[in-house]
């Protein structure tokens, strides 16, 4: 009690603030040497902070002020402990402006202490108002430039931050927390947050502090405005991302420790916001080791995912791919590797670029694929070169009746199949042009290989090919027409091509329903093929009523009335 | 006015529950239903984000030119025009292009989306005008707000503190009288294929929106994980900002993440207005006819909304009614036209200052509409939609699965549209718990060899999403419903789907979303407790702030705030405005962008560099 009050006194004679820096420090007593040792590594941290600050550090650095402070500490925490334990539920939940700590000691010092709390915290509601415009906020989130006088006060802050929240982790220096489960501050920015982990008790209270406007209740005393931020930013992980999450500028480089890093990311993470999220991944991309960030964010999934998301738009490739890596996610670097090749315009190139792309640990079939990426495109070059110079030179006569209109390079495999159809179409199968090579090459099902033949011969109207397609001769010599696709189909893509009656009802007659046959024959106008199966059918009615639609001398006419004179056919009506 | 006067005779009933009475004692559903309430008026909103984009310009008085972004326009359009801008001192407009620039005013202020592609032409820009010793003041406003990652580019560019940033909270663009969007389609991807959830705080925000303009709301329904986020955000920020207590015009609201059901945005639209979209694409409630609709030279820009009386009248209904009701609609034209004959001077007179208007009015939209019929029949009636048609319809039903293969397998060996074609295999997929391991190796080579290898990453996307899957192998089946649990609830549901439409004699409308319609179903929004049971894991429904009473509760309540997370179709609003119609509801659909099946498999493709 002595040396609190003694350490005390002295400062809040002379100031309000020192009080805060020095009731701040207050909770770097469970790890002091943590403290301490980051203290010496930085000693420029202390040089450029003013007036308070080196009183701070100084009796930081002195052990017989660790041990009274640490005495006054336990002893208050009894007093409230033993005080308030009744009825503390109700006054926690209840009181909204009040401090975790009551200080209602006769010493004069706690009096005084105690108004002051409370003048300071009653303001402090209204400043948290209109805190929207208090410069007080307005530190840049990224950091200001390494080496300002706000830098090194930040990295003052931090200094002081870690050893603080390391409670929540449960060190096991630290006693005081967990027997002061309801000590928060009812006004601390926690509260208003449905927080998961609620925040230590000494901490939220003495937050309450560091949130306080000090310079409302002795404005004469503001110090110069870079130093507020480093009390006032002080918060905790949740409450820096709840303020984040109002889009107010906070500081991030307090979070120094590995575990104060990834508790910020997981308070993010529990926030839901995305742009959260990203913004600590920044952070953290920045002020961590890729091998260290990359470890961390396993089996932290929804952070994880932001992370890629982050590299993926702002396009850093390399570094995608080391996640990646390290993640042990092979398919997916190789699929990121793979897509480069979309941003190569020389042909060349991009085929030795697709070379590389053959060892990537894609999965098998993936693999397939890419390798018929590789051949094709070196087929297409070796073709398009030939193809332009024939075309130069007049050579071929299909390539000036029908010039082509782009170049074959890096069309998809079927498209370079109709292409060979179209051209190249009676060339032996030893040349790389030849539809028979294509087929062979990459292992083309029927299917694919007749409907673009098709296609192809019937866009030339090449009629006797596509008849040719169909043909089949069975070992006794006798020809057959077969169709890996539905007759129904191939009509289609021939009357589309705009294909002459005499071909379409070829087709039409393989119809095998009848009920189909008749409608494609009406579609197609094929006038032989309606009135055979009317005549088959021996359907006199229908073939009266299609009788109707031809004019007296045309040939139809005079076929169906042959065909309705005929004595020999058994009419069903 | 008949409305109005139904309605009362229901609330003077006093029936504040909400809910319909049984079935049983309905003698005619027709007779005794009850119209379903107003509408809040939404276009305070429209005001709300003009006042708020006029005052940020203000924020940089004098002269400037305004580059926006190109999906920002459409949506900007609909709130202001050009002498609004004018007004404010915009110079010149430009689109963002990632270009070099031209502009030669000293003041350029950007109007973007919160996307680093923006932000890094912009720093390109302010650095070519440094580098050129070129002096000007920038303006960046995000909207709907903006990303810390982009003001990282900003200083990672060395240009932090050489611009000023703004937010503009355009949230809300109301459509039409019960269409709301967020404007944003990155949602889908964003959200349900990377997983990013940088707009679920953007959905909280715009249920904040609603709220505290509309509200309170009685109670919060949601279907997902992403709605959840979004109402946690919701009462986040209910918490933070105080809430004034009055009657809320709007009950329930009720949130779906759109990966509850891709089987119905899959589908192909068979309503009006989706067909409209599938075919013509309608943009941000705008339509553009070309030259085969108009029947002339040049294409038309159209508003398809319910001030078209016309459209208003066919927008829901399945396409083959349409053309029935269109040429009735003609024929009545031309008898109130006729009229006109044996009219006395003082007759026509008054034809034509009271009807001639109208008419004329009338005749333009339904000749519109008669032109885009035609040209969609020409494309539909084709034998190939036929047999789309048929395809899904049995992929829906389950049958005649190796059919529907073939066609697919056709489809693509004929390099038939891409995406058609992509989308029958995520249907097929979907509908079938994925597909059996030799189908997809074989249907994606097939693919990969008619569109491109390329597409090797659109297919890892698919994959990822879970719309085009291989069945795993040698797993019990016990194992796999339960690895698929939530497709096996939507068959169930499916088959609910079923059993309404044919209840509701209205076959087309297998649109509707399945979900919603079991929880509809089993409604008197009373089962419901029920249905989030039944629904494991992701499903919450939670108390609202207030509860209103009297007739104002009884209207509020059957006004119901339906809000997609991921997209919606307008065969699903149709669906909603359906049952509306049938139980005396008014839906009113907040959705995060209108989607089809072309927009959705469109934002997974990922064969660009």
């Amino acid at each position: 009690m002595k040396g609190y009050s003694n350490g005390e006194s002295m400062l809040t004679k002379k100031l309000v603030i020192p009080f805060i820096v020095s009731a701040s420090f207050i909770y770097l007593i469970p790890s002091p040497p943590l403290a301490c040792s980051t203290a010496r590594h930085r000693p420029h941290c202390a040089s450029p902070a003013p007036t308070a600050a080196p009183r701070s550090w100084g009796s930081l650095n002195d052990p017989s002020d660790h041990l009274n402070i640490k005495n006054a500490l336990r002893d208050l925490k009894l007093q409230k402990m033993s005080r308030a334990k009744a009825d503390e539920d109700d006054y926690w939940n209840s009181s909204k402006f009040t401090l975790a700590f009551t200080f209602d000691e006769e010493d004069d010092d706690y009096t005084r202490l105690k108004e002051s709390k409370k003048a300071v915290n009653s303001i402090s509601a209204l400043a948290d108002e209109d805190d929207d415009d208090d410069d007080v906020e307005k530190v840049s989130w990224s950091g200001e430039p390494v080496g300002s006088i706000s830098w090194s006060v930040k990295e003052t802050a931090s200094k002081l931050r870690p050893a603080g929240d390391s409670r929540e982790l449960g060190f096991p220096k630290i006693s005081a927390s967990p027997s002061l489960p309801k000590n928060n501050s009812v006004y601390s920015l926690s509260s208003l947050f449905k927080a998961k982990t609620k925040v230590g008790g000494m901490l939220s209270s003495s937050d309450s502090f560091s949130d306080t406007p000090a310079r409302h209740y002795a404005p004469e005393l503001r110090k110069p405005k870079c130093e507020y931020k480093d009390y006032i930013s002080n918060w905790s992980p949740q409450e820096t991302i709840l303020k984040m999450q109002q889009g107010k500028v906070v500081s991030l480089e307090r979070f120094q420790s590995l575990q104060d890093k990834m508790l910020l990311l997981d308070k993010a993470v529990d926030g839901h916001d995305g742009n959260i999220i990203t913004a600590i991944l920044i952070y953290l991309k920045r002020s961590l080791c890729k091998e260290v960030l990359f470890r961390e964010l396993v089996g932290r999934e929804t952070a994880l995912r932001h992370y890629i998301h982050y590299l993926k738009e702002s396009g850093e490739q390399k570094v995608l791919l080391d996640l990646f890596r390290a993640l042990g996610r092979t398919e997916d670097e190789a699929l990121l590797q793979y897509k480069h090749h979309l941003t190569i315009t020389d042909e060349n190139k991009r085929r030795d670029f697709l070379k590389t792309c053959l060892g990537l640990p894609f999965s098998p079939e993936d693999s397939l694929h890419v390798q018929d990426h590789y051949t094709l495109l070196e087929r297409q070059i070796i073709i398009e070169e030939n193809d332009k110079q024939v075309e130069r030179t007049g050579q071929s006569d299909v390539f000036k009746r029908f010039p082509r209109k782009a170049s074959i390079l890096n069309m998809p495999l079927i498209t370079t199949l109709y292409y060979s159809c179209f051209y190249h179409y009676s060339e032996p199968e030893g040349t790389y042009s030849s539809p028979a090579n294509i087929r062979r090459t990459f292992k083309l099902a029927e299917k694919q290989y007749f409907l673009t033949a098709l296609a192809a011969r019937a866009k030339l109207k090449a009629w006797t090919d596509v008849d040719s397609l169909f043909t089949t001769r069975n070992w006794l010599g006798f020809t057959k027409k077969k169709s890996p696709v539905a007759f129904q189909r191939v009509l289609d893509i021939l009357h589309k091509n705009n294909a002459p009656v005499q071909v379409l009802e070829v087709y039409v007659n393989l119809l095998e329903d009848l009920e189909l046959k008749i409608n494609m024959a009406h579609k197609f106008k094929c006038h032989d093929v309606i009135i055979n199966t009317y005549r088959d059918t021996k359907d006199k009615k229908q073939l009266l009523g299609y009788q109707k639609k031809f004019d007296m001398s045309s040939a139809e006419h005079k076929k169906i009335a042959d065909v309705l004179n005929n004595s020999q056919i058994r009419w069903k009506n | 006015m008949s409305p109005h006067a139904t309605r009362r005779v229901f609330t003077s009933k006093g029936q504040t529950d909400g809910c319909s009475p049984p079935l049983s004692l309905i003698p005619m559903a027709q007779s005794i239903r009850r119209d379903s309430p107003e509408l809040p008026d939404f276009s305070l909103l429209k005001r709300l984000a003009r006042d708020q984009l006029i005052y940020l310009l203000e924020q940089l008085p004098g002269r400037k030119d305004l580059f926006i972004d190109a999906d920002l326009m459409s949506p900007l359009d609909r709130i202001a025009n050009v002498s609004t801008l004018k007004q404010h001192e915009v110079d010149k407009l430009y689109k963002v292009e990632y270009k070099p620039i031209v502009s030669t005013s000293d003041q350029l202020c950007f109007l973007i989306r919160p996307r680093l592609q923006s932000v890094k032409w912009i720093c390109d820009v302010v650095n070519a005008d440094k580098a050129a010793g070129k002096f000007r003041r920038y303006k960046l406003i995000f909207t709907p707000q903006k990303f810390y990652a982009c003001e990282n580019v900003l200083e990672e560019q060395g240009i932090f503190g050489d611009v000023t940033t703004d937010e503009w909270g355009f949230h809300l663009l109301p459509l039409d009288d019960d269409i709301i969007s967020l404007e944003l389609p990155e949602f889908f991807r964003d959200y349900f294929l990377d997983g990013n959830q940088r707009w679920v705080r953007t959905a909280g925000c715009v249920l904040h929106l609603l709220h505290s303009l509309y509200g309170p709301f009685s109670k919060v329904y949601g279907i997902g994980r992403c709605s959840k986020m979004a109402y946690e955000s919701w009462r986040e920020q209910v918490e933070e900002g105080e809430q004034k207590g009055r009657d809320g015009e709007i009950g329930s609201v009720f949130l779906f993440d759109r990966d509850v059901d891709y089987v119905t945005p899959m589908c192909s639209q068979v309503v009006y207005e989706g067909l409209v979209d599938d075919i013509f694409r309608i943009k941000c409630g705008c339509v553009e006819f070309g030259p085969e609709v108009t029947s002339s030279d040049k294409s038309l820009k159209v508003m398809l909304n319910s001030q078209d009386k016309v459209f208003n009248q066919i927008r829901n209904e399945h396409f083959s009614n349409v053309f029935g009701f269109l040429s009735q609609k003609a024929k009545n034209l031309q008898t109130a036209y006729d009229k006109r004959c044996g009219m006395d001077i003082k007759q026509i007179k008054t034809f034509v200052s009271e009807e001639l208007k109208g008419l004329k009015q009338e005749h333009r939209l339904l000749s519109l509409h008669i032109g885009a019929s035609e040209s969609m029949m020409k494309k539909k009636t084709k034998q190939e939609f036929q047999e789309l048609l048929k395809t899904e319809h049995s992929l829906l039903e389950g049958f005649d699965i190796r059919e529907c293969i073939t066609f697919i397998e056709e489809h693509i060996n004929r390099q038939c549209s891409m995406i058609e074609s992509l989308r029958l295999l995520c249907l097929l997929s979907l509908t079938e718990n994925g597909l059996l391991s030799k189908d997809y190796k074989s249907m994606k080579a097939q693919y990969l060899q008619s569109y491109g290898v390329d597409h090797l990453p659109t297919f890892a996307n698919l994959k990822q999403l879970g719309i085009l899957v291989e069945q795993p192998t040698g797993e019990t089946l016990t194992a796999m419903e339960n690895k698929v649990g939530k497709l096996v609830n939507d068959r169930a549901a499916g088959k609910l789907t079923d059993a309404f439409s044919s209840l509701a004699k209205k076959s087309h409308f297998r649109a509707l979303s399945r979900r919603l319609n079991l929880v509809l179903e089993r409604d008197g929004w009373t089962g419901l407790e029920e249905v989030t049971r039944l629904l494991n894991g992701q499903e919450f429904a939670a108390s609202g702030c207030s509860e209103a009473d009297g007739k104002a509760r009884s209207d509020t309540q059957r006004t119901i705030l339906v809000m997609f997370l991921g997209g919606c179709t307008f065969s699903e609003i149709s669906a909603l405005r359906f049952l509306g119609k049938e139980k005396g509801y008014k839906f009113i659909i907040v959705t995060t962008a209108i989607t089809n099946s072309a927009r959705l498999i469109e934002a997974l493709l990922d064969n660009r560099a």
